[in-house]
């Protein structure tokens, strides 16, 4: 078509303003293509870290919503009375306590602080299948009776790694608050940031270390079946308003389901998505208004042009069509490096969430969403080109000679 | 093709007003010529006179305010924008003072112009466009600008853009006002050769040699108005 051939003649002598009204439908379509590109892969990383469990685990913790006057805001804290408590229900099939604690860990001359988790003597499988399917990469998993000794997340194997300049391997003991522990295995990589940097230990040493008392950090739930998920969450919360004495409402626990979770992420996920695609909207709109701007004074410059083309016989079709048809290529153009850019911003994004979060997420590049970024960036162009184009079309042809 | 000698355009009391707030100014007022077909016709007057609102009206470029414009016995003051703008493709060749080419196309494209409005296919596009190189001794400068030949060599272009459609009019509106003396020469024997091969010629100059040794009829307008006509006898 003469049309295009015309059109890149065209556009190959615009200045550098007439470029810099394209900025507008670029960022908008790089927003769109990097949202898509990052968005999928992210929710299927994030997901991953907060689902990583079977969904018919339920986690309650102490705190949440506090209704009491000001100042008695202090947690009070579940207690391993309480799990044993909550596993007498009909609806739960397991109820575990676990405490998860802050505390320092030496190696090869090396102090960092990380996150220690308990398991219960004899009930280390139960925790096992409840948190995921962990499994030993190097060495063993921790087993009943493993006193004196620790189990590593796989991100303390790799000296490179670990901030201990070192490899951790099985058999090496390691410092936790100055109390030497042998380790027994290293977990294989579970792709959840906070999984893969835990210390796993038996609860009697960790509460030697702590003294904690009674006091637990959460108590991990199965219910019966995954059908009764919701019941044993009702089940649950009763049981702790009646033990802890609170009204309804005013509930200092949260009983938590995957499920909810997962929600509440995913809600926020969307909310960033819409928060992008409102921007996207905004400079896709800023990028009319630019190419509007730049295809009418295209039309005022070239206005002798017009009058040429209409003394040698150019319908006013024609003429829309020039116009027209350039307008839709510089959106087109605009859209390009937009997918391109959004592209590279899509990668960058993956990595920095795969970085960030220990998954292995890839990108997808979406080759249909890439077309329909060229069309619609064509569109944009085009539809912002109508006006500019009939401006053009309806001109006086002796005028137009005139200049 | 028409024979010789037969009317192809016809203007009957034409005329062209433009409003300038409150005062109208009468650019062509009333003018009533007749041209046949082969004839070399040449338009003089002084500046403001009206010839270039007559070529436009011939050309159907502009629209009459009033009276009538034949075309090959066609009334073009009937007809509507697309039907002039087929007219002017296809009937008219324009050549103006200032060359009038696209900057951004090539000699080449310059000359196909008329012809991708009309939606000729490719091959025969490319055929006459060789053809009409040729006849305008133009083949070295087919790729370049226009901004990268002479003003005489810019003409020729515009010449043979004019005949890209093969129309059987061609309208020249001080054809060689921008050229020198030696160059205009050139251009005119150009034009007189495209008359020779019979197509017909209407010119407006101010230049009374060019009229005497070119044009079998000359009309003098003065004030919007046909003074005199001048015919040479063949
Ligand atoms: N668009 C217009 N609006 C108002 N007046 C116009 C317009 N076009 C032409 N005129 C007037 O009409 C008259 C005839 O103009 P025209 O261009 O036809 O003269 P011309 O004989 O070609 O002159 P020249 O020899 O200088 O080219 C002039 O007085 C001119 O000012
Ligand atoms: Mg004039």
């Amino acid at each position: 078509m003469d049309y295009f051939v015309f059109s890149v003649r065209n556009l190959k002598r615009k200045g550098i303003r007439s470029w810099l009204t394209l900025l507008g439908i670029l960022i908008g379509i790089a927003a769109v293509v990097s949202l898509i590109t990052v968005g999928s892969g992210l929710k299927v990383a994030v997901n991953s870290q907060f689902g990583a469990s079977s969904t018919e685990v339920i986690t309650i913790q102490a705190g949440g919503t506090s209704f009491g006057p000001p100042g008695s805001g202090t947690v009070i804290p579940l207690t391993k009375q309480d799990a044993i408590a909550i596993e007498q229900l009909s609806s739960v099939e397991l109820a575990i306590p676990r405490n998860i604690e802050v505390g320092k860990m030496e190696y090869n001359n090396i102090v960092q602080f990380g996150y220690a988790g308990s398991v219960v003597d004899g009930r280390e499988k139960e925790i096992y299948e409840l948190v995921g399917n962990i499994e030993a990469e190097y060495g063993r998993l921790l087993e009943s009776g493993d006193f004196g000794k620790v189990m590593l997340g796989y991100s303390f194997y790799e000296g490179e790694k670990n901030g201990y300049e070192k490899d951790i391997l099985p058999g090496k003991k390691v410092l936790i608050k100055d109390k030497s522990f042998e380790v027994v295995g290293i977990v294989k990589k579970q792709g959840s940031f906070i999984l893969d940097s835990i210390v796993w230990i038996q609860d009697s040493d960790l509460e030697n270390l702590i003294g904690y008392g009674d006091n637990v950090s959460l108590i991990v739930v199965k219910a019966k079946n995954k059908d009764s998920i919701d019941r044993a969450k009702e089940d649950i919360e009763k049981l702790l308003r009646n033990r802890r004495d609170v009204k309804i409402g005013e509930e200092n626990f949260e009983v938590s389901t995957p499920e909810a979770t997962l929600e509440s992420v995913n809600s926020v996920l969307n909310g960033i998505q819409i928060f992008i695609i409102i921007i996207a909207s905004i400079s896709i709109f800023i990028g009319i208004i630019g190419i509007v701007n730049t295809m009418t004074t295209s039309v005022l410059e070239r206005k002798k042009e017009i009058g040429i083309m209409k003394a040698i016989g150019a319908k006013n079709s024609q003429i829309f069509m020039q116009f027209f048809v350039e307008s839709g290529m510089l959106g087109l153009i605009g859209g390009a490096i937009g997918i391109i850019l959004g592209l590279l911003l899509g990668y960058v994004g993956i990595g920095a969430i795969n970085s960030f979060l220990g998954s292995e997420t890839q990108p997808q590049i979406n080759f249909i969403l890439i077309l329909f970024s060229l069309i619609g960036s064509f569109l944009i162009g085009s539809i912002a080109g109508i006006f500019p184009a009939m401006q053009a079309a309806k001109q006086n042809p002796v005028e137009a000679l005139r200049g | 093709m028409k024979k010789r000698g037969e009317e192809i355009i016809r203007l009957e009391g034409a005329t062209k007003y433009y409003h300038m707030g409150e005062v109208i100014v009468k650019a062509v007022d009333g003018i009533d010529i007749s041209i046949n077909k082969g004839d070399f016709v040449a338009v003089m007057g002084p500046s403001g006179s009206g010839k270039s609102t007559a070529m436009n009206l011939i050309g159907s470029l502009d629209m009459a305010t009033k009276g009538h414009i034949f075309l090959d016995k066609e009334d073009i003051s009937l007809l509507e924008e697309s039907d002039l703008a087929q007219v002017r493709g296809k009937h008219i060749g324009f050549i103006f003072q200032q060359f009038n080419l696209i900057p951004t196309l090539t000699v080449k494209e310059n000359i196909m112009l008329p012809m991708t409005l009309q939606n000729l296919d490719a091959d025969e596009r490319e055929e006459r466009v060789q053809d009409l190189m040729k006849k305008m001794e133009l083949q070295e400068r087919e790729d370049h600008y226009p901004s990268q030949i002479s003003g005489g060599q810019q003409q020729r272009v515009a010449i043979a853009r004019s005949i890209a459609n093969d129309p059987e009019v061609v309208l020249a509106d001080e054809p060689t006002g921008n050229l020198d003396t030696k160059t205009g020469e050139r251009v005119m024997d150009f034009l007189n050769k495209l008359n020779k091969e019979g197509k017909t010629i209407v010119m407006v100059t101010h230049d009374p040699d060019l009229a005497k040794k070119y044009a079998d009829v000359v009309y003098w307008l003065v004030d919007g108005k046909v003074k005199k006509i001048t015919r040479k006898k063949r």
